[in-house]
């Protein structure tokens, strides 16, 4: 069984520990993972900000650098539904449009391939023991893409109840979207900054220590929220824990917390 | 007279505001919560809710695809039955129609059913020009005139008023449109409704003229049908003279047959209950039985081009049951108000910008009002996929550029580039992290970094990216790494490696 890691883009160059992980989960799985390194990005916020022809490219390239692997596995759920839910719509439109048919054949081949990191676990290798142990009260966040497009159900929560000494709280109003959406962040950054503090509230309410979840973009946007109110709760990616084990030292291993922005901003935004 | 959605600032815009408004988000969360919840378990009740949503959204798809030969069936027998069919292309000519229709009575006054297609034509506003008042008698529609305010809600226009609002609306203003509230009226729902009720009696009685809308048109009888649950409806439908209904031209269903499926979805989708309460049908004119002279004015007003729309033409299918306002995380956070149109919440962002065009700044804003999270989707009872036609605006919005698109396209363009060259953009990673605390600010879009960091803090970049941690990991078997070589169209492999340097 070939396993290629699609880490995505946001992973990669922000939180290579999910990354790490991951590859520490499924090697003691028994599985040999692969990282092929032309892999960048699914083309998520090229597509979900309307452009679609921008996208096409790394459709193209995602494709080419997973053609030889029986699986693919990521940590982020809605880069897993970016390719299953939108890639056969791409390769339909340039189709529809008159430019052949190969990349609709690509995407297709793609995407049955492409798990996200606990249905992998669970449906694919078939555990929900992955022998870690984490002795914290944790909260699970089901990000909208794992919950509403890829349908994973009770799968992380099965994955987190049988990890050792952990003690999982139910978040209110878990279903409800974090208002991170991509773009829509800094697009609607009223709205979703609302929609985000009210997310942190509920989990605040849970007594928790560590608010979970697999996708970190949505968690990206909680963490930043969390620190920037000086929350103690911590936020961290469902792949951290599941790859925690009574081995390392104290405390539940965590990701630097978001840092403070010094320095310029505004006239370090790429403008062109 | 109640003011217009013209003029209104562009989504962000408006809902930074209105975002902040404490007493109208406690007032729409606990309306929306407790409504989805109702529904929720409506639907739970029945065990084929999912083959009742595809049948339904199959009728409607089937009837979109012959709409005209429908509606010139439907206008023969609404003829045939004593009616008068009107066409109207645009809100303008539906709203002359409607006037005309009126003065010709001699009548000044008309009362109203709630109706989402006189509101989109803003036909108040151009009866009131006229000399002619419109009296609205649905209840949440009559408060929302009596406040001279606007709607924020397609089933509960006044869903953003709570109790205590309503009664000083009530005590202020009703003396001004006929008869004043009761004395010392309390703000409980039942002390409420009859003073609601009192005001509105007299309006029936005297009223010769009556204006609706529609939820259906059966095209097999020319027959329309109106689902309420006060029961103005039913008194606006019978009691007057003349009845002018004005109606989308996609609320044709071709059979009778047809409507079972959507008399089960509509009202538990709506309003969680199993039966409506008032289901009004009514067919061309009759002596001695109801309004002895009817108008239907069928309107299309950017419904055609909308049908032309692949894509974008589902939204035709929509019944108004406002399932996906009441689940909306966007919605309830910002108000209907915020989407400038009478229809707002997901249903709004993408059919009002469809109807209108996407020329205006509100409009090319509201397919952006929306985090894309689904819901509204999973609730459609005619499984409109919202998130799809929004992000299909989108791209017509990036499209047609101005208001940042062009810059944004850009450095969408030049991501996209970077991202289909690994070398480059391992690169690019690896000068990030030497001007470390600097590159995740550069987020691509125009704005954004600010936009981010006004509410939240950004992480720190890491040591190391993954990638540069997988080479040092396994710097031997780099090579099979690249299956097909995709790196081979850009840059040596070895150029990657240099990220491993940090
Ligand atoms: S889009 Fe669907 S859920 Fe929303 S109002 Fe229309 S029919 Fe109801």
């Amino acid at each position: 069984m070939r396993v290629a890691l699609f880490l995505t883009c946001v992973n990669d160059a922000l939180y290579p520990d999910t990354g790490r992980a991951v590859v520490t989960v499924l090697e003691r799985l028994g599985v040999e993972v692969d990282f092929p390194t032309g892999q960048t990005c699914c083309g998520q916020p090229q597509y979900n900000t309307g452009y679609r022809r921008e996208t096409e490219p790394l459709v193209r390239r995602m494709a080419e650098v997973f053609a030889d692997y029986d699986h693919v596995v990521t940590p982020s759920g809605s880069c897993a539904a970016m390719v299953r839910d939108n890639y056969p719509r791409i390769g339909a439109r340039t189709r529809a449009e008159g430019r052949g048919t190969a990349l609709e054949r690509a995407a297709g081949a793609l995407v049955p391939k492409v798990h996200e990191l606990t249905e992998f676990l669970v449906d694919v290798l078939g555990v929900t023991d992955v022998g870690a142990s984490f002795p914290h009260t944790v909260t699970y966040h089901p990000s909208c893409h794992g919950l509403r497009m890829l349908g994973l159900g009770d799968r992380p929560r099965r994955l987190l109840q049988a990890v050792r000494g952990l003690n999982l709280v139910e978040l209110p109003g878990a279903e409800e979207c974090c208002g991170f959406g991509g773009t829509f962040a800094v697009k609607n950054a009223a709205v979703s900054t609302a929609m985000g503090q009210d997310k942190v509230r509920n989990a605040r309410s849970t007594g928790a220590e560590v608010l979970c979840g697999a996708d970190n973009s949505c968690l990206m946007h909680l963490g930043g929220l969390l620190h920037r109110q000086d929350e103690p709760l911590r936020a961290l990616h469902i792949a951290e824990i599941l790859a925690a084990t009574e081995d390392l030292p104290d405390g539940p291993p965590t990701r630097p917390t978001n840092g403070p922005t010094d320095g310029p901003t505004e006239s370090l935004v790429v403008s062109a | 007279m109640s003011r217009t959605f013209i003029g209104m600032p562009a989504f962000p815009k408006a809902a930074a505001v209105s975002t902040q408004n404490r007493q109208m988000r406690a007032n729409l969360t606990h309306a929306t919560h407790t409504i989805r919840d109702k529904r929720a378990r409506a639907v739970a009740e029945l065990d084929d809710w999912a083959e009742l949503r595809l049948a339904g959204k199959q009728i409607k798809d089937r009837t979109l695809a012959r709409l005209d030969e429908y509606l010139v069936q439907a206008e023969a027998a609404v003829t045939a039955a004593g009616g008068t069919v009107h066409w109207a292309a645009d809100a303008a000519e539906a709203n002359r129609i409607v006037a005309d229709l009126v003065k010709a009575t001699g009548e000044r006054e008309v009362v109203k059913v709630k109706s989402m297609a006189t509101q989109e034509i803003g036909l108040n506003e151009a009866l009131a020009a006229e000399g002619i008042t419109a009296y609205e008698t649905d209840l949440a529609e009559l408060i929302v005139q009596l406040g001279d305010d606007l709607p924020s809600h397609i089933l509960v226009p006044a869903i953003h008023r709570n109790r205590g609002e309503i009664r000083e609306i009530f005590r202020d203003n009703m003396a001004s449109w006929g008869r004043p509230a009761p004395e010392g009226l309390t703000d409980t729902p039942a002390d409420l409704a009859e003073a609601a009720r009192l005001h509105l009696r007299e309006k029936f009685l005297r009223a010769k003229v009556a204006v609706s809308g529609a939820n259906f048109l059966v095209a097999e009888t020319g027959t329309l049908v109106v689902l309420e649950s006060e029961g103005n409806g039913r008194m606006c439908l019978t009691l007057p003279e003349t009845l002018i209904s004005v109606v989308g031209i996609e609320k044709v269903v071709p059979t009778w047959q047809d409507l079972e499926v959507f008399l089960q979805l509509l009202p538990r989708s709506s309003t969680a209950e199993r039966m409506n309460p008032y289901t009004s049908t009514w067919t061309g004119a009759a002596d001695g039985d109801g309004p002895s002279d009817f108008h239907l004015v069928l309107l299309d007003n950017g419904r055609t081009d909308t049908l032309a729309d692949q894509v974008g033409r589902q939204a035709l299918r929509c019944i108004r049951c406002s399932a996906c306002l009441n689940v909306c995380p966007v919605y309830e956070r910002a108000g209907g108000h915020a989407y400038g149109s009478p229809y707002p919440g997901p249903i709004g962002a993408i059919l009002t910008p469809q109807l209108r065009g996407l020329q205006s700044e509100v409009d090319a804003s509201l397919p952006y009002a929306s985090s894309l999270c689904g819901a509204c989707y999973e609730v459609c009872p005619v499984a409109i996929d919202i998130p799809e036609v929004l992000v299909h605006l989108r791209e017509k919005v990036a499209e047609q550029g101005g208001a940042g698109h062009r810059l944004e396209r850009a450095a969408m363009k030049s991501a996209s580039w970077l991202l289909d060259h690994p070398a480059a953009y391992s690169t690019a990673l690896k000068a990030s992290r030497l001007a470390r605390g600097v590159q995740p600010r550069r987020l691509p879009l125009p704005g954004a970094a600010k936009a981010w960091t006004d509410s939240r803090d950004l992480p720190p970049l890491p040591e190391q990216s993954f990638r540069s941690w997988w080479k040092e990991r396994t710097p031997d078997q780099s090579d099979r790494n690249k299956p097909n070589a995709p790196n081979a169209r850009t840059e040596p492999t070895d150029r990657d490696q240099q990220d491993g340097a940090n």
